[in-house]
């Protein structure tokens, strides 16, 4: 037995040792589609990296939703940087940990948003249903994807962008706005925790008939399962969608990494960050940077943002629309 | 085990008669064998040759490809050594509990009893998410360990506790029907001439339980390398650093890289196989000794 244990320790120790001799590791915690972005950004920041100081760099990623990625930033995930897809995160990450300063979003250019998005729709190839804007997203027998509101970053903005589409629709009447967006919900069959999940839902199980999606999440399905099965379809108003990033100073500082932290944060807004954002698919905060061959392909679309005085700001929308008892609890029924 | 000697009796007698009086005719027998057989190849025989089919659609290469890459790599080697850790833990916990709970008699066994259970019905998000709230920086003991550069939650530990505490069952619930069937008269005998406590546990109790031990083993192990929820909630999903393989396989899956998923979960597969096999060739092997062990 013991001869077993020692055997065990010994295996346990040899096993350990790989990571463990590793050089400066920076982790990068990150929402859910943003796995292609970040892939292609790590290789080309470790080489700009090691020609600017002649140190390597090990790049670590973590994918999830991103309510449940700040959420483990909150219970002690060592993350250097956090990359999410909502402020709201962010934010609660600053209140409940106190490791980012309240005025994260001023340290970064365009509020530290280095990128942009928008939600369009997906449809199947040929767009059998006739789905143009939102209004046709509740007609009779048409089933939408969306994730949860509650888990998901990017179902928050579907949810908002629908909003602002039906309040302008009634003229700002607040009730036929509610009941648009509860309707719309009903015609939701599956209500994913994320929005990767939604999509894989949508194209991999070929349930439902739309599915709303980040404009980068739509172009790469479009990308990686065949441009003959699907087709993107851009509303007629949709919503300004601003992934934030930020340092998480309480870890940079403990773990020493401070400075290489704050160069990758930096370079997302350099040339080649632009550029990679841009070719995958997100509108870079900077376009000037970024090769114009990947801006033609982005369409354009009449967006509101947060800030807009109809939603005015994550901190007021946040509680008002998806907290416990919100209008997203008093609206959604789930359909039977 | 000695024959009722009524039985006995009932063995001398025509063929013909115990056949009517205990089996059905065969037309029924049959539909009874191809109903099992259809629903082990549906839902076991089925599933599993997707797994591979989809693993090897894009050729061996690929394959090789999917399973050397160095994340897939470190998945494998994590997986390992979660499996090497927990393990042994719980062989030492379940062999202790089991010849406690079998052959003592003590206050608060039914409570020990229930406690091992626990893990079986307990939801596996719930024991990953006990540890967070127990060592993550939010609970009492965080700040402490923090300061300490411990790191619990979202780190190896963290996913060994999981395990640990999922798998902890399959040893002790293996073992206590099989001791409490053996009953005490070995001990009391290799005691009673003079054997050490420990002496009569190494060289009576163990080598009587060593097959349903072993299975605990394999089960244990199995479940170990296999465990999704418990560790998903607490593994904090780095890549290459806390990513063992079932977490590493829905990764792939989400991230359109389907045939490395499937590749990846085959040889999840395969080292379930492995286990089942390993446990079939013992069992023919020494089917002598475990009929033994089992007929005292």
């Amino acid at each position: 037995m013991i001869r077993l244990v020692r055997l065990a320790a010994l295996g346990a120790s040899l096993l350990l040792a790989g990571p463990a001799m590793a050089q400066t590791t920076l982790l990068n915690v990150s929402y859910d589609p943003t796995r292609e972005l970040y892939k292609a950004y790590n290789t080309a920041f470790a080489a700009h990296w090691k020609a600017e100081t002649g140190e390597d760099i090990v790049l670590r990623q973590s994918h999830g939703g991103s309510g449940a990625q700040a959420r483990a930033v909150i219970d002690g995930l060592d993350a250097d940087v956090v990359t999410l897809a909502l402020e709201a995160d962010i934010d609660a990450i600053a209140s409940k940990t106190g490791k980012i300063p309240a005025d994260w979003r001023k340290r970064l250019p365009n509020l530290s948003a280095p990128y942009t998005s928008t939600i369009v729709f997906l449809v199947r190839k040929g767009n059998p249903k006739g789905i143009k804007d939102w209004g046709d997203l509740i007609k009779d027998g048409v089933e939408v994807i969306t994730p949860n509101p509650k888990t998901s970053g990017g179902a928050r903005w579907n949810y908002l962008a629908a909003w602002a589409y039906a309040e302008q629709q009634s003229g700002g009447d607040e009730a036929k706005t509610k009941e648009f967006v509860g309707t719309l919900f009903k015609h939701v069959p599956v209500l994913d925790t994320g929005a990767r999940g939604s999509t894989t839902t949508f194209v991999q199980r070929g349930i439902g008939d739309v599915l709303l999606a980040w404009e980068n999440e739509a172009f790469l399905a479009l990308e990686e399962l065949g441009p003959d099965q699907f087709e993107i379809v851009v509303p007629s108003l949709s919503i300004k969608a601003e992934p934030p990033v930020a340092l998480v100073d309480g870890n940079v500082d403990q773990k020493g990494t401070r400075k290489v932290a704050e160069a990758y944060l930096e370079y997302l807004y350099s040339k080649d960050g632009q550029t990679i954002a841009a070719k995958n698919f997100y509108r870079p905060s900077k376009p000037e940077l970024a090769d114009p061959e990947d801006l033609k392909r982005f369409p354009d679309v009449k967006l509101v943002t947060i800030d807009d005085p109809l939603f005015g700001g994550w901190a007021k929308t946040q509680p008002a629309h998806f907290g416990d008892g919100g209008i997203f609890d008093q609206i959604y029924k789930p359909a039977n | 085990m000695v024959l009722d000697p009524s039985l006995q009796a009932g063995r001398d007698r025509p063929r013909k008669h115990l056949r009517a009086a205990t089996t059905e005719a065969p037309a029924v027998r049959w539909t009874l064998i191809a109903i099992g057989l259809l629903f082990l190849a549906v839902f076991l025989l089925l599933p599993l040759a997707a797994v591979f089919y989809e693993a090897l659609r894009g050729g061996v290469a690929a394959y090789a490809e999917a399973i050397t890459d160095p994340d897939a790599m470190a998945a494998i080697r994590l997986t390992l050594l979660i499996a090497a850790i927990s393990v042994p833990c719980n062989l030492v916990f379940g062999l202790a509990a089991a010849w406690a709970v079998a052959k003592f008699e003590f206050k608060g066994k039914s409570l020990l009893v229930t406690l091992i259970d626990l893990p079986f019905s307990v939801s596996p998000v719930i024991s990953g998410l006990v540890y967070i709230l127990l060592f993550g920086s939010q609970s009492l003991l965080g700040p402490w360990l923090a300061r300490h550069g411990i790191g619990i939650v979202f780190a190896v530990p963290g996913i060994v506790l999981a395990t640990i505490f999922v798998t902890f069952p399959f040893i002790a619930r293996e073992l206590i029907p099989l001791m409490q069937e053996q009953g005490t008269g070995e001990e009391e005998a290799a005691i009673s001439l003079g054997a050490s406590g420990w002496k009569t546990f190494l060289l009576v109790t163990l080598p009587n339980v060593k097959w349903g031990l072993l299975y605990g083993v394999l089960l244990c192990n199995a479940r170990a390398m296999g465990e999704f929820g418990a560790v998903s909630v607490i593994s904090g999903h780095i890549r290459g650093v806390t990513n063992t393989m079932p977490l590493h396989v829905e990764i792939l899956y989400n991230e359109y890289a389907f045939s490395a998923a499937f590749a990846v979960a085959s040889l999840l597969a395969l080292l379930a196989l492995l286990t089942l096999v390993l446990k079939t060739a013992l069992e023919w092997r020494f089917a002598d000794n475990i009929v033994a062990a089992r007929g005292h």
